[in-house]
């Protein structure tokens, strides 16, 4: 060996191919897969897509970097299913571009948080936390409530998702800023469209508390309480019939 | 500087200033409803401010040749100064995001100053403005010295260096205004990293071209390990950047994969940051400023080549150790573990052909703080590398998973390992660079060492104890079977933890101005100037390699 190195080490050129190949196996074998083998990700036919306030609210989310301390991926192991719920399945966050598993739980995880706080709550709390919760450490969000939602471009937003492969049809393409206003007021006519288009299932309400317009809170809310909602894939029975 | 560019280089670097400021004004013009609009403004100000510089020392002398048959160092000595600059200012707002876990009030009540947006900018200083300085300005010294030839111009360094920070304030300014793709290490949005997909390919250029003319017929290990640095970051960062903007006006994108595919890219990147641009390039350091200072060679070539092969295979595996007992498929999983532990052997051949090039030379160790930095490093490398190894195994994962512990591992490898092979580097290279006899003042090195030693060990402790902690709290179960401990009585459990590893980082923070203020001191100080004479002059080699009998 250390002959064919003394050789190796001599072309520059040499190296670094030998460098490329010797490194792309790994992750090659590793990536390649997940995205042919079908098992990878469950079939979940009742799943549906983010709302337009849902996904403006997830990326609120993401810009003030709540996954660096919360996780939404609850584990196989007893004492996370205990605490947080059904283990999470890879299908639902099939539509999560980019995922929120997150690595650090300086906070619970959020992977099942949809409908287990109220509205009052999630706002008082990301108001201020230690309203709530006497000890915590997170944050105060106040000036959610203040910023108007970003609306006009949630088309967009919209269009590059299904660019990335959700599927998102044109009507919801076409009709995202109105319906991002209808969820956040149900008694406007903009309503309607949201459950025709996104179920009836979805939930339609003043999340901040303060109708007539969409603010931020709004949108974080809105995401907040849909979180392990999206599917019931997890629960017991669907993943028992999986199994057989 | 500028009069070590010749004329043309002179007027090339004007015209990709004018581009590149083009391209800011494009962005401030499209994207002024949304922070890309900002972006473009900081683009087009960095044009401007650089453009001025070359502008003023557009008319001084060319360099001759004599200048031009010496080393090219201008860059090396911007990027330490850059380096050390990064490094306070990403340890500063380390401080503060340790203190506001433990008291969450210290801070402002804008979106700017929270938690969630300043400690990526906490990462991307220490990480890429302190790190990757760091290694781009060894490397470029080290290049040279290994190779015996000169850069092989000198526009491209500067397009490098000044390139790559230009990244760095992109990202970390986008931080501030909530611009973050989420990834862990990759969160600057699809423009920047555009743009250092270009700086990395000159960067690429330059190493291949100065080894293409170099005067040594074979290549140095440390160039190995630069170049692994190199190419490697280049294949990561573009994978797992993948993603589709809002639109050109929008500094929004989405990623290209979702769920469990985007996690195992993520980490697949995640795990290879930390071993291509926080292990392979400070390897690159080591074997080169590690034997040079304590004046010995390299224990063994053999143990070279395993470990550096072994590193650039294994590493790639590992990364799905980072999703155990996730909606991860079980074999990929299996594969990342069984990857990561044995991982051990070519990680403990690095560390342990450092420690033993330094028998022979334990009293320089004992006396000289500079090698003591790098002899430290070598044992944290070792042992962050083990505890790496150890956690990588699913029942150990289960319980280290989520808490503080995975955070005191990155920090012992960070500080222990990353931050104090910088230091040593430096505290050799800057006598070098400014032709200085030794450092302005040894004693400060050494209280620059105890500090940082000190920092590390209080941090890596303290992350210790609230880990395991944690994690045993988190899975405690009382004796009717339900869970003893609420979340929120864990989080109680941790704040004395959390005031300590604030400690530590500060006595870190304090080291890295010590250091600064020394190097400072080294650079200004009257008198001190001596024309370093080693052993050999300090030249490029004028000579074709000389071929060995039987090669």
């Amino acid at each position: 060996m250390p002959n064919f190195h003394r050789k190796l080490e001599r072309s520059a050129i040499g190296f670094v191919v030998a460098i490329v190949v010797v490194a792309s196996i790994g992750g090659f074998v590793e990536i390649a897969p997940l995205f042919t083998i079908d098992e990878t990700v469950e079939k979940a036919p009742d799943m549906r897509v983010y709302t337009p306030l849902e996904l403006a609210g997830r990326n609120i989310y993401i810009r003030e970097g709540c996954y660096a301390c919360h996780s939404q991926m609850i584990r196989t192991l007893r004492d996370e299913v205990e605490r947080y719920g059904p283990y999470s399945l890879a299908v639902e966050s099939q539509y999560d571009h980019p995922m929120l598993w997150g690595s650090k739980r300086t906070g619970p995880d959020l992977a099942r948080v949809g409908g287990k706080y109220s509205d009052a709550w999630q706002v008082a709390h990301l108001r201020n936390p230690r309203d709530v919760v006497p000890v915590s450490v997170m944050p105060a969000y106040r000036w959610l409530e203040d910023n108007t939602l970003r609306t006009e471009d949630l088309g967009l937003h919209l269009k590059a998702m299904s660019r990335v492969g959700v599927p998102y049809t044109q009507a919801m393409i076409d009709n995202a800023p109105a319906d991002a206003y209808g969820q956040a007021n149900p008694d406007t006519d903009f309503a309607a469209g949201v459950a025709e288009r996104y179920g009836e299932a979805t939930n339609i309400r003043a999340f901040g508390g303060k109708p007539g317009q969409v603010t931020e809170m709004d949108a974080l809310v809105a995401y907040l309480q849909i979180l392990g909602k999206l599917t019931d894939a997890a629960t017991a029975s669907n993943v028992a019939a999986k199994a057989e | 500087m500028i009069a070590g560019l010749t004329k043309a280089e002179r007027q090339l670097s004007l015209a990709v200033l004018t581009v590149l400021a083009l391209c800011g004004l494009a962005f401030a013009a499209i994207g002024r409803n949304d922070p890309i609009g900002t972006h473009g403004f900081i683009i087009l100000l960095v044009a401007i401010g650089v453009a001025c510089v070359v502008i003023a020392g557009y008319y001084a002398p060319e360099p001759d040749k004599e200048q031009l048959s010496r080393y090219y160092d201008d860059p090396t000595r911007v990027g330490i100064i850059l380096s050390m600059a990064w490094a306070v200012f990403g340890l500063f707002f380390g401080v503060w995001v340790a203190a506001l876990l433990a008291w969450p009030e210290l801070t402002f009540d804008a979106g700017w100053a929270s938690f969630g947006r300043i400690r990526p900018v906490h990462t991307t200083g220490v990480i890429f403005g302190f790190g990757g300085n760091a290694l781009i300005a060894t490397s470029l010294h080290v290049l040279q010295r290994t190779t015996r030839a000169r850069l092989p111009d000198q526009f491209s360094p500067w397009f490098v260096l000044i390139g790559y920070n230009l990244f760095c304030i992109l990202a970390v300014s986008g931080y501030f205004m909530g611009l973050t793709q989420s990834k862990e290490y990759a969160e600057a949005e699809w423009y920047a990293d555009i743009w250092l997909v270009i700086v990395w390919v000159v960067y690429f250029l330059i190493y291949i071209r100065t080894l293409q003319r170099r005067k040594e017929p074979h290549i140095y290990v440390a160039n190995w390990y630069y170049m692994a640095f190199i190419l490697v970051v280049a294949i990561l960062h573009i994978v797992n950047n993948l993603a589709v903007p809002v639109s050109f006006g929008h500094a929004k994108s989405y990623s290209l994969f979702s769920g469990v595919q985007d996690a195992m890219t993520q980490w697949w990147y995640g795990h290879n940051a930390v071993a291509f641009f926080l292990t392979a390039g400070f390897l690159g350091m080591m074997y080169y400023y590690l034997p040079k200072r304590a004046g010995r060679p390299i224990f063994s070539y053999r143990l070279s080549i395993i470990s550096f092969w072994g590193i650039v295979f294994m590493y790639m595996w590992a990364g799905s150790h980072h999703l155990h007992y996730t909606a991860l498929p079980q074999w990929v999983q299996t594969l990342g573990m069984t990857f990561s532990v044995v991982l051990l052997v070519p990680s403990w051949a690095s560390a342990g052909n450092a420690l033993a090039t330094l028998n022979g030379a334990w009293g320089k160790v004992r006396d000289d703080a500079t090698l003591r930095f790098m002899m430290v490093a070598a044992v944290f490398y070792g042992l962050s590398t083990f505890e790496g190894s150890f956690m990588a195994i699913r029942a150990v994962n289960s319980l280290s998973h989520y808490t503080d512990w995975t955070v005191g591992h990155v920090h012992a490898g960070a500080l222990g390992w990353v931050a104090m092979i910088s230091f040593g580097s430096i505290y050799a290279l800057v006598p070098w660079m400014w032709n200085r006899e030794r450092m302005y003042s040894s004693k400060l090195v050494e209280l620059h060492f105890w500090l940082a030693l000190a920092g590390t060990v209080v941090y890596v402790f303290a992350m210790w104890n609230s880990g395991i902690i944690q994690g045993l709290m988190w899975r405690t179960y009382n004796e009717s079977g339900t869970l003893a401990y609420s979340f929120i009585d864990s989080l109680v459990a941790m704040h004395p933890y959390y005031i300590a590893r604030t400690l530590g980082g500060l006595l870190f923070l304090l080291g890295a101005l010590v250091g600064c203020y020394n190097i400072w001191m080294t650079i200004r100080q009257a008198g001190g100037r001596l024309v370093f004479q080693g052993p050999e002059v300090d030249k490029p080699a004028l000579t074709p390699p000389a071929l060995q009998a039987g090669e």
